[in-house]
């Protein structure tokens, strides 16, 4: 009994030991991973949390970062919890992550004072780089307005005369249509009518649907994503609505458009990444995210591999720590899967390729087909001042 | 807006209003026979919906899975029956309430931790995904088929409940149960009968909306709010209540939408806050 006793301790004490190797012996920089893990956008910050770390390890330099997560629930006042927590119980140097604009704005004030660098792997809310802009919070995702400026000019000078609207009555939603209609209308376009459906409540399309229809106009442009963009690009297609169907990207993002199926087909949208563009900067990366996780990266797994990259060039160009990651961030420029990115410092935003796509059948299913690329898309600096 | 805008608009509402009718029956029902709230009779919708479309993934087809699934969601109600609800009769609404409301927050997270967070959708079965046309509308055949599943249901209900032995069972039991038990009626097996019935409606309706909506994990919750006001605006316990509290909301808030869409999130709202002040009880409320 002694001697197996014995035999246990020794073993326990090894154990800890192989343990203890393990672990880095010193992390140089520490990380605030701060993203919805539960709630409607808990699969959002999944793939941005995949494409993180995975940045970090194709570099190999895991014992660089030690990491620590924080669930935001996607709630401002849980969010703005998770941050002070962070910055000041755990001490981190760099904050990654933030899906809801909504958890941004509620961060926002507190992360400029506190003066910790923010990386915004999502939340496109135009404020944040624009009149609520700070030199402490750098966006490697995209604004709304980004993403649909260049498709309302697109479709304008690609024929299409009038167009009718549809998004989420929330403030993505109406800034992502704003920007469109304001570019649409601009270039000659007119627009036909517009509706916002209540934002989460919405799970009926018909009546909407329906009514863009009879309205004539040459095309439907909307703004969904998530599960309300499943149901609505499938209930436009079993109303066989003979209008052609345009969107913001998120609408048939390679996340979910196996569930939308047949309905996606030649659905056109514009968005900062598709998984088939023909580089060799995408092409590595789609091979090893379909090694790690069997699936096609979304725009989200890019997001959080950007966000890796630009923090790790900022560590490089800079240092370890909080001031010098901050000070680094405005100044970064890379090829990545996306194309060449860089951060514009009048405004900490990105500025990257619009892709123009159609959703068609591939081999293996649904699968996007590159139709335009709009190159080098940079905010104006609507009232921006660091 | 002219004639075939009515009548789209009117389907939309019907279809809508069916949904609504298969949950709020089984809630209303189960309230008014056993004093019971149950607010995981939205979860059990939204286990419908992920079990339809497992079931048929795994067969590849549509049919089976529309059976399949409410008979297991039926035998995860009964489950519930025996281990919590049964338990919890005497315990009082408010105990009920936070019980059968924990209960949302211990499913759901069931569902993603075994069918994940992304939304899954459901194809409608090939003989019904078409469009129909007549009087100038065209309108998906999936669509019409839950507007005939849900008036077949309501009709099956009525004749049940009203022309037959168990009927008058069931409604001696709502109207007073001590005397029904001593009438020779054993009242805890029609619990459990009725309660099973509605478990599998509760089923039925998620698979039946998983081709429309896809199946999210907030799915529950999300009809839990409509249903409990379907049930609260038609009176507890009553078909007719039933009836009438979803035809009315599903119309509401179907029209609102297209009619009135800045006011439409209000309206039902506003609707609910006039019946509690003028008629409490609801609409049709059950007598006893």
């Amino acid at each position: 009994m002694k001697s197996l006793f014995a035999k246990m301790a020794m073993a326990t004490t090894l154990g800890l030991g192989m343990v203890s190797v393990q672990l880095p012996a010193h992390a140089d920089t520490k990380v605030g991973l701060i993203l919805p893990y539960t709630g409607t956008y808990a699969a959002l910050g999944n793939a941005i949390t995949d494409g993180f770390n995975m940045a970090i390890e194709e570099a190999g330099r895991t014992d660089e970062f030690s990491i620590v997560t924080e669930d935001t629930e996607a709630k401002p006042p849980v969010g703005l919890a998770k941050a002070r927590k962070l910055v000041l119980q755990d001490k981190v140097d760099v904050m990654v992550g933030v899906v809801s604009s909504g958890v941004l704005g509620a961060m926002r004030d507190f992360v400029h004072q506190s003066q910790t660098p923010l990386i915004v792997a999502n939340a496109g809310n135009n404020l944040a780089t624009g009149e609520n802009c700070s030199p402490y919070i750098v966006r490697v995702s995209f604004s709304n307005g980004q993403i649909n400026r260049p498709m309302g000019t697109w479709m304008a000078e690609n024929g299409i005369k009038t167009v009718y609207t549809l998004a989420p009555d929330y403030s993505a939603g109406h800034q992502m249509i704003e920007s469109f209609s304001a570019a649409f209308t601009a270039a000659g376009g007119e627009i036909a009518g517009s509706d916002f459906t209540p934002f989460g409540q919405t799970k009926d399309f018909g009546p909407y649907l329906t009514n863009a229809q009879s309205s004539g106009a040459d095309a439907i442009f909307v703004f969904y994503a998530g599960g309300g963009a499943i149901n609505f690009v499938k209930q436009y297609g079993s109303f066989d609505i003979k209008t052609p169907l345009y969107g913001s990207g998120f609408l048939t993002s390679p996340l979910y458009v196996a569930a939308e199926g047949d309905a996606a087909i030649g659905v056109r949208a514009s968005l900062h990444y598709i998984p088939t563009l023909d580089t060799p900067e995408n092409k590595a990366f789609v091979d090893a995210f379909m090694a790690k996780h069997g699936t096609m990266p979304s725009e989200y797994s890019v997001q959080g591999y950007d966000a890796g990259l630009a923090l790790m060039a900022a560590v490089d160009a800079g240092g370890a720590d909080k001031k010098n990651i901050a000070a680094a961030l405005p100044n970064v420029s890379y090829v990545g899967p996306r194309g060449a990115l860089e951060i514009d410092p009048a405004t900490n935003n990105i500025v990257q390729n619009i892709y123009v796509y159609d959703t068609v059948m591939g081999d293996d299913g649904l699968t996007q087909k590159l139709i335009d690329t709009i190159p080098s898309v940079r905010d104006d600096v609507a009232g921006c001042q660091m | 807006m002219d004639a075939s805008f009515w009548l789209l608009q009117f389907l939309n509402a019907m279809q809508y209003s069916m949904l609504l009718f298969l949950l709020s029956i089984g809630l209303t029902v189960i309230f008014g026979l056993m004093h019971f709230v149950n607010l995981a009779h939205a979860s059990l919708y939204m286990l419908g919906a992920y079990f339809g479309i497992s079931v048929s993934a795994l067969t590849g087809q549509f049919w089976l899975a529309f059976i399949l699934s409410p008979i297991i969601v039926t035998l995860i109600g009964a489950i519930l029956y025996y281990t919590l609800i049964d338990r919890m009769r005497a315990a009082g609404p408010m105990n009920q309430v936070l019980v059968t409301f924990g209960l949302i927050f211990v499913i759901l997270d069931l569902v993603r931790l075994g069918w994940g967070d992304i939304a899954l959708g459901l194809d409608a079965p090939d003989a019904l995904a078409h469009t129909v046309s007549f009087w100038g509308i065209s309108y998906p055949a999936y669509r019409l088929f839950i507007i005939a599943l849900g008036l077949t249901i309501m009709i099956s209900m009525w004749v049940v409940l009203a022309r037959t032995q168990i009927g008058a069972m069931i409604r001696a039991s709502v109207e007073n149960a001590d005397m029904a038990a001593s009438l020779g009626i054993h009242v805890g097996r029609l619990f459990f009968v009725v309660f099973c019935f509605g478990c599998a409606l509760a089923g039925l309706a998620g698979v039946a909306a998983a081709p429309i909506f896809s199946a999210t994990t907030t799915m529950g919750i999300t009809i839990l709010i409509p249903t409990l006001i379907v049930v609260v605006i038609g009176g507890l316990g009553s078909l007719e209540g039933a009836i009438a509290g979803s035809l009315i909301i599903g119309f509401l808030e179907t029209f609102g939408a297209v009619l009135l869409p800045s006011l439409s999130a209000v309206l039902t709202y506003i609707l609910l806050a006039v019946i509690l002040v003028l008629r409490p009880q609801g609409l049709i409320p059950a007598r006893g």
